[in-house]
């Protein structure tokens, strides 16, 4: 994995840290991650930032064994789509579940982990993964 | 001028607290089978069955934000009201960026705000504590939240090893919704080598024997007696004493010295289950006691910090504590639990070389 630039995490951390997406004050639509135009309403549409529920359903997952560089220590976990409980479908790692608990429509709730470190002496990242409950 | 016991300080407290436990655990008995141990010496000898080990993926700054946004639940507060946000580690994942300001944005509280990191070995985390009381109660601030975490650290096969665990916990400190009444404290502080760890050194040393008499009984000892004098208090005034645990025996042999029956020890005698979680310890204690505590009892909380110093702090349980319980208690997290062999232990506190 090639580290992202310290600038690039920073401006994440919005949405990383407090899950803060987009809502289309137009037609009610929220997004996340944050959008700059409403896809629906186009130019007619009016954004503005809304933080997201912490707690959804498990939409679809898969189980990793070939992690991509910098995560082959964390393998095998599990990627979850998980749909929030606003509707909003975000992509996102599963943590701290037995792996007969992981399953479409299991109930999650948002955890705060380390994402990735940019080398020994970079940057941390740090947000949102999320927990079977 | 000080102002006269409970005056100054009238009607502030802890108004929220949340803790977090990682939910691996290690038994003691894993650890000394790899290094070949007598199992029974160790675990009798420290009191400790297991530990609590922080997962690949969590440092103190992911536990720090994981008890803090509880803590704001729990009490209630908007977080853009805090004034001030205090971490308390030995463990920081950075020598130099405040765990603090990532602990503020994460828990969505306004820039506006002041925020450091304290370093006192065990006890900084009390010592937060003491300075958003001090900020509160001279309307600097509205709101402060203290903060205890640590990855409590200790190199393989050495005796610390075998005690040190992982957690962290919050308590939000302000003067409406007040769940238990801050009465008074007292501090004790003297320079004492009895563990340390230089900048370049990757674990703590102890220095063996010198850690119980001159370092931890003589300042918890202390400063439990400097409350009382300052106070007029005396063990038999309080219903719950947490003292800092760095195993089970110490805070026992504490409480005997200075009067406490065992009973009252209990519910905040924690390290038998997690482990010595460093600056967490007598926050994670504090708040299991703050689960159960009923309007009118009263808390006494010593921390002990090597280096060496101790808070002693004397809190009133109010009928807030009753009304505010928090969805999930500290006993409910221990239960909570997925046992890793060493091996596992190994990768996730990455003590392989290279990883
Ligand atoms: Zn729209």
């Amino acid at each position: 994995m090639v580290s992202p630039s310290s600038s690039l995490i920073w401006r994440e951390i919005p949405e990383r840290y407090g899950m803060v997406g987009s809502v289309c004050q137009t037609c009610g639509a929220s997004y996340f991650p944050q959008r700059k135009v409403c896809p629906k309403c186009r130019r007619k549409g009016k954004l503005a930032l809304q933080k997201m529920p912490e707690n959804g359903r498990i939409y679809a997952f898969t189980e990793v064994h070939s992690a991509p560089r910098g995560f082959e220590n964390e393998s095998p976990y599990f990627l979850a789509i998980i749909e929030l409980s606003n509707g909003v479908r975000v992509l996102a790692q599963i943590v701290d579940s037995e792996k007969e608990k992981v399953k479409a429509g299991a109930t999650v709730e948002m955890r705060f982990r380390k994402i990735f470190e940019a080398g020994k002496e970079g940057i941390l990242a740090y947000g949102y993964k999320f927990k079977v409950v | 001028m000080r102002k006269a016991f409970g005056d100054f300080v009238k009607g502030i407290g802890i108004v929220g607290y949340g803790a977090y436990i990682p939910k691996r655990r290690i038994k003691v008995e894993e650890i000394a089978r790899v290094w070949g141990k007598d199992v029974k010496r160790i675990t009798e000898g420290l009191g400790i069955k297991e530990k609590a080990v922080a997962a690949f993926d969590e440092d103190s700054a992911t536990m720090a934000v994981e008890s803090a946004r509880r803590a704001v639940q729990n009490s209630g507060v908007d977080a853009k009201r805090i004034g001030a946000v205090f971490v308390g580690s030995e463990s920081k994942p950075y020598a130099v960026k405040p765990t603090a300001a990532a602990v503020a944005d994460a828990i969505g509280a306004s820039p506006e705000l002041t925020a450091a990191d304290f370093e006192f070995a065990c006890k900084s985390g009390t010592t937060a504590m003491q300075c958003c009381l001090g900020m509160v109660a001279s309307g600097m601030i509205e709101y402060g939240l203290a903060i205890g975490t640590d990855t409590a650290q200790g190199s393989p096969n050495d005796p610390l090893e075998f005690s040190t665990g992982g957690g962290g916990a919050s308590v939000i400190v302000g003067n409406q919704g007040v769940i238990a009444d801050f009465e008074e404290f007292y501090s004790y502080t003297t320079d004492t080598p009895d563990f340390w760890r230089r900048p370049s050194a990757e674990f703590p040393q102890a220095a063996g024997r010198f850690t119980g008499e001159p370092a931890y009984f003589r300042h918890v000892i202390n400063a439990a007696k400097g409350l009382f004098a300052k106070t007029g208090l005396e063990p038999k005034d309080f219903d719950h004493v947490v003292f800092h645990q760095p195993n089970a025996k110490f805070p026992l042999k504490a409480a005997k010295i200075l009067g406490f029956e065992e009973e009252k020890l209990k519910q905040g005698l924690v390290t038998p289950f997690i482990g010595n979680t460093y600056s967490a310890c007598s926050f994670i204690g504090l708040a299991s006691i703050l689960d159960v505590a009923r309007e009118g009892e009263r808390i006494l909380v010593v921390s002990y910090g090597s280096g060496a110093g101790a808070d002693a702090l004397s809190f009133k349980a109010t009928k807030e504590a009753e009304r505010k319980r928090p969805k999930e208690t500290i006993f409910n997290m221990i239960k909570e639990k997925e046992y890793v062999d060493y091996a596992t232990y190994v990768k996730h506190r990455r003590k392989l070389k290279d990883v």
